[in-house]
């Protein structure tokens, strides 16, 4: 095995255990936080300010029953939570998170932290992205019953609806960039514009920006979107049914999703890598940093914004994000053209 | 060779297991199984822009409606003929009459025009196979994997049947509309003024 091969092998086993963790961390933030805004202290117990809650978590979870209803679809049923899971790890591999590095001389020549260098990386993500619906969609389905039915057509009808804002988003993004790559479309935002200003897509495309982010917590299934688990309505929507295990692979895959849409927000509109003061090798630390500060957003809007009514989403979603999408890539469009953005 | 063999494998069961279903949400499945495995071939033809567009598009978009609306149908199970033979059989006995009901098979026509799809197509493939050898061995090798070549030949060589498709499928989705929304007089009635303007009464308009 050559080195770059060794290399690699490591990066994508690295992907892995990281977005397991970092689903972890986010459930630990996203409690801390949530007893921040509601005056409360959060976890505490479980370890030095309760940082070891989410591991007590997971162990609890593991050792719940696992149930299923008796009219489910046996096949499907157990299906469903996988799919969820493998779509939502599959989409960071075409996520670069790092310039490219030999680490510190281990290797020949030097290589991108990205687990998979796709030139169609933008599709490959959208791809993977309709591809998730389905363990909604099958999850809603198989536990026959009524709630997880509905949280699941619910689903289908709300990602479908923002995946075409979303797909627009991206598509303005990559005519600035002038390529599919995601990698391309960080690498062209380095530098900065008057010496203060960093070149960063979200000043070209603010429009893009607050549409890729509104379509992105849709797409996430996150408040003030969470239709497909409105607790009020459906008890929990499409994962009613399901426990233990099971039903940890849908609460992971949400987590991962977040990140993941975190992450490419990053690549596509604040620059990536690309920060002041640390030299290009470090640059992961600010991909990190700006990653965790749109986590946190997300959040921050979970807790702070009421549940949109069904209507009212289908509404915003067809009559207001997508036109405005729309004009966005058109003006977009002919800004590239004329004006060579 | 291995990768080509294995998707096409996966493509070709898939696709035979399709028909083979007594649920349709298998058969979606399926083939969505299907194409997912036609876009692993085209990556292996070195065409990932192909690839990723036929999952969003086929396995993505246009399946997700598919799941749609067997979901909403409620159709878990489609009856062979067997089964409808047996409740036919037991349909008559409780009826108390040996005449078979009819109902529910199909009529002469359709079989003759299922018989006739059925031979075209295996002449069909039999004219495909007996083809070997001759152009179909060496294609062009276009340049497919510039995602910026197919969008310049999509717009300029083939623009006029790129509009044309959009118009097919706008036409295609203004039927639906209307023939959805086609006028249910009991439906009316019991809600007055759905989906009328002003909320006029039917019997009155």
């Amino acid at each position: 095995m050559t080195p770059l091969l060794v290399a690699q092998l490591v990066l994508t086993l690295f992907v892995f255990v990281m977005l397991l963790n970092s689903a972890a961390a986010m459930v630990y933030m996203e409690r801390k936080v949530a007893a921040l805004l509601q005056q409360r202290v959060g976890p505490y117990l479980v370890g030095p300010k309760g940082l070891l809650q989410p591991i007590a978590d997971v162990v609890k979870l593991m050792f719940k029953e696992e149930l299923r209803p008796a009219a489910a679809d046996r096949f499907l049923f157990a299906l469903a939570p996988i799919i969820s899971a493998t779509a939502a790890i599959a989409a960071f591999a075409v996520v670069p998170f790092g310039a490219e590095t030999t680490f510190f001389g281990l290797l020949d020549e030097p290589l991108r932290l990205q687990v998979a260098d796709v030139n169609v990386a933008m599709l490959v993500l959208f791809a993977i992205a309709s591809m998730s619906v389905y363990g909604i969609v099958l999850a809603g389905w198989s536990s026959n019953s009524k709630y997880s039915l509905l949280g699941g057509l619910r689903s289908s009808a709300q990602m479908i609806s923002y995946e075409l804002s979303y797909g627009l988003a991206l598509a303005s993004v990559l005519l600035l960039a002038n390529s599919l790559s995601l990698a391309d479309v960080v690498d062209r935002q380095a530098g900065s514009w008057f010496v203060v200003l960093p070149r960063w897509h979200v000043f070209l495309q603010p429009v893009g920006f607050v549409v890729f982010m509104i379509a992105g917590i849709a797409e996430t299934n996150r408040a003030p979107f969470d239709f497909p688990e409105a607790e009020q309505e459906l008890v929990a929507g499409y994962h009613t049914e399901y426990s233990s295990m099971s039903f940890a692979m849908f609460f992971l895959a949400e987590y991962i999703n977040m990140v993941t849409v975190s992450a490419v927000a990053t690549d596509l509109f604040l620059g990536g890598w690309h920060g002041p003061f640390l030299p290009a090798s470090l640059g992961w630390i600010w991909f990190l940093i700006k990653v965790g500060a749109i986590l946190f957003f997300y959040v921050w809007m979970r807790w702070t914004l009421p549940r949109f009514r069904y209507d009212q989403l289908m509404t915003f979603g067809w009559k207001v994000l997508l036109p405005v999408a729309v004009v966005n890539l058109i003006v977009t469009a002919a800004g590239v053209l004329y004006f060579g953005l | 060779m291995i990768p080509f063999y294995l998707f096409g494998a996966v493509a070709v069961t898939a696709s035979l297991l399709v028909i083979g279903q007594r649920n349709p949400i298998y058969s979606v499945l399926l083939l969505i199984t299907s194409f997912g495995a036609l876009a692993g071939l085209y990556v292996l033809l070195d065409a990932p822009f192909v690839a990723a567009i036929q999952i969003i598009v086929y396995a993505g978009a246009i399946m997700v409606l598919f799941l749609f609306v067997v979901m909403l149908l409620n159709a878990p199970h489609e009856d062979t003929e067997e089964d409808l033979a047996r409740g036919i059989a037991a349909q008559s006995s409780a009826k108390g009459t040996l005449a078979p009901d009819t109902r529910w098979a199909p009529a002469p026509g359709v079989r003759v025009f299922g018989a006739s799809l059925a031979t075209l197509f295996v002449l069909e493939v039999v004219w495909a196979l007996t083809r070997r050898g001759g152009e179909s061995g060496e294609f062009a090798r276009a340049p497919v994997t510039s995602v910026g070549a197919i969008g310049r030949s999509l717009f300029t060589d083939y623009g006029f049947a790129f509009e044309v498709t959009s118009v097919l499928i706008l036409v295609a989705m203004v039927g639906a509309v209307v023939l959805a929304r086609r006028e249910r007089p009991s439906a009316a009635k019991a809600e007055p003024g759905v989906g009328r303007p002003h909320g006029r009464h039917p019997e009155r308009a």
